[in-house]
């Protein structure tokens, strides 16, 4: 773990962290990352991950329409708005 | 009159049903409480108006005889369930301002039952945290007080520390918590009140602000075993709206309160003996088996092999989760956003701006634990490692019935203690984590005091889906313990 992995990270998690923070978390994240590497001792030859603990597979449903006509509810919160559309930074040049 | 802070939920829905006061005057008391005890700092969003309008309406379905299930009962909700028009920030400032337009499906829930709510509890930012320090808003403070430094503030636990401190000091007969690695059975044990997580899926996670997804689960905290199994009951089911919640019956858990535990198998892991454990965690643990032993129940020596790297998987799949649960927050559709030059730099920027440090170094430590190259090396491995600690505990309970643990490795320690080394902090969890990478149900329960006066908690954890094994093993420890909470003196006498 150096700066350069501190500041990639951040930019593929699109976090701005100022120069100082960047040194700080060099030394956090790898007393982090060493200590979640004890893992590797374990064995876990013919393991299969578990992404969940519920036993039951994921129930279907119909694919109908239950909800919506709420755009007030669902713009009420938004940074900026204009008529019934979310504004957002210009993104095609 | 008697103190309307101090009563049980249980007594107080007697009181209420036979008149002896409203609940109005019930909520008052405890609005009242609040502002008494305004420096612990429990709430982010205060909510009296709200709570007395509601009261006001649980007056008159006790007038008209169709009082529900919870009704009048003032509650704190820890400030990561979606509130309908009252704000909502998961104590973060890039929630500042939210104010959600549903209704969490916990939330409703107690609504329909009647209950009232005083506001809304401070919490570690998106529940990371082990002492309610992490929080935008400002620490809560444990109301209880250290003999040996009477003058020094302790942390409450965390992350749900505003719920819990809440309820150990009077100003709420109960709150909702949420419990991803400990959460709510931590701060139970540093503030001396019972806490519940319970069986991954038992209750929906719909409206409540994501963590880690497949280890949140809603739970509940009251000063005695009987109130947290009423609200459990209340909070508790299957909802259409979260599709990993589960299709079980939900039982009258108080009902399962009977006394006898005679010939249950309680395990005692022989993992959770750690190097170092202080002597008096040691001590109140063996109490708790000699409680149990005295009323019939069989001790048994069990072995779970892998919980000494259940922290390490945690600190692999949670912060992973979060990193993706919390990309949601870009400025775009809610929350705070700060302009940049171009979108990256606007996400950048925002995020940069609205996350606090634990939070960016959870979502560091997921992205790069996800980032290509080590996908496999730590996700993958951890997921890995999560299993082997399940099938521990499937083998566990062919040999027992409910396991008996300490909740922490020591009791509250003084705010700023711990900030310096993120490992040291996470430790806190290292006897609840396992249970949450499991999905099983535990709870903790105020056992004792540590030398300096502070509570101390046991934690016991049940099968999936037996929730009610642990209301009745709870209620001996609670009867045996004799504890003394800071605001409700229980029945001690069976």
């Amino acid at each position: 773990m150096d700066q350069k992995t501190v500041a990639r990270v951040a930019h593929l998690a699109r976090l701005e962290i100022s120069q100082e923070q960047q040194e700080t978390l060099v030394g956090q994240l790898s007393s982090i990352i060493g200590f979640v590497e004890q893992l590797s001792e374990v064995n876990t030859d013919n393991v299969k991950p578990l992404a969940s603990v519920v036993d039951a597979a994921l129930p279907l449903r119909k694919d109908e329409v239950t909800d919506g006509q709420k755009k007030e509810a669902i713009l009420a919160n938004s940074p900026e708005q204009n008529e019934d559309f979310f504004v957002v930074t210009k993104i095609v040049e | 009159m008697t103190d309307l802070t101090k009563l049980t939920i249980a007594d107080a829905l007697t009181g209420l049903t036979n008149k002896d006061f409203t609940a109005t005057e019930l909520t008052q008391a405890h609005i009242d409480q609040a502002e008494v005890k305004k420096n612990l700092n429990v709430f982010i969003t205060a909510t009296p108006e709200k709570a007395l309008a509601q009261a006001s309406d649980s007056d008159a379905r006790y007038q008209s005889g169709t009082a529900k299930a919870l009704d009048g009962i003032p509650l704190g909700i820890k400030d990561l369930f979606c509130t309908n028009g009252t704000r909502t920030t998961a104590g973060s400032k890039i929630l500042e301002n939210f104010i959600p337009q549903y209704e969490s499906s916990v939330t409703q829930k107690l609504v329909d039952d009647g209950s009232v709510f005083l506001g809304k509890t401070n919490l570690d930012e998106f529940a990371m945290g082990s002492s309610n320090t992490t929080s935008f808003f400002g620490n809560v403070i444990n109301p209880w007080k250290s003999t040996a430094n009477p003058s020094v503030d302790y942390v409450p636990g965390g992350s749900s520390g505003g719920s819990a401190a809440a309820v150990a000091a009077g100003i709420a007969m109960g709150a909702t918590g949420t419990d991803t690695g400990g959460s709510i059975r931590q701060p139970a044990s540093f503030c001396g009140i019972v806490g519940v997580k319970p069986t991954y899926g038992r209750c929906s996670r719909f409206g409540t602000i994501a963590f880690a997804s497949s280890l949140d689960q809603a739970g509940v905290f009251a000063r005695t075993v009987e109130d947290s199994a009423i609200l459990l009951r209340s909070i508790a089911g299957h909802d259409v709206k979260d599709s990993t919640s589960v299709k079980m019956d939900v039982p009258d858990f108080a009902s399962a309160i009977t006394g006898d535990v005679k010939g249950l198998r309680i395990g005692i892991p022989k993992e959770y003996r750690m190097d170092g454990m202080p002597e008096e965690i040691q001590n109140i643990w063996n109490k708790g088996a000699e409680w149990l032993k005295a009323e019939g129940a069989e001790i048994v020596d069990i072995s779970l092999p892998h919980t000494k790297y259940a922290l390490a998987a945690y600190y692999i799949i949670a912060p992973a989760e979060a990193s993706s649960n919390l990309s949601r927050y870009d400025g775009v559709r809610y929350g705070l956003r700060v302009d940049g030059d171009g979108i990256d730099e606007t996400y950048s920027k925002t995020r940069g701006a609205g996350f606090g440090d634990e939070v960016k170094r959870r979502i560091m430590t997921g992205a790069y634990v996800l980032s290509a190259g080590y996908y496999d090396a730590y996700y993958i491995k951890a997921q890995k490692v999560r299993r082997l600690i399940r099938d521990d505990f499937t083998k566990a309970y062919e040999k027992c019935d409910v396991i008996l643990t300490p909740t922490a490795p020591s009791g509250a320690f003084p705010i700023g203690e711990n900030e310096d080394d993120p490992i040291k902090m996470y430790l806190n969890d290292i006897f609840t984590v396992p249970t949450s990478i499991a999905g099983l149900p535990g709870i903790s329960i105020p056992a004792g005091l540590d030398k300096s006066g502070l509570p101390l908690g046991l934690q016991l954890i049940g099968k999936a889906w037996d929730e009610e094994t642990l209301f009745k093993t709870a209620d001996v420890i609670e009867k045996a313990a004799c504890f003394e909470t800071l605001g409700t003196t229980i029945k001690k006498v069976a």
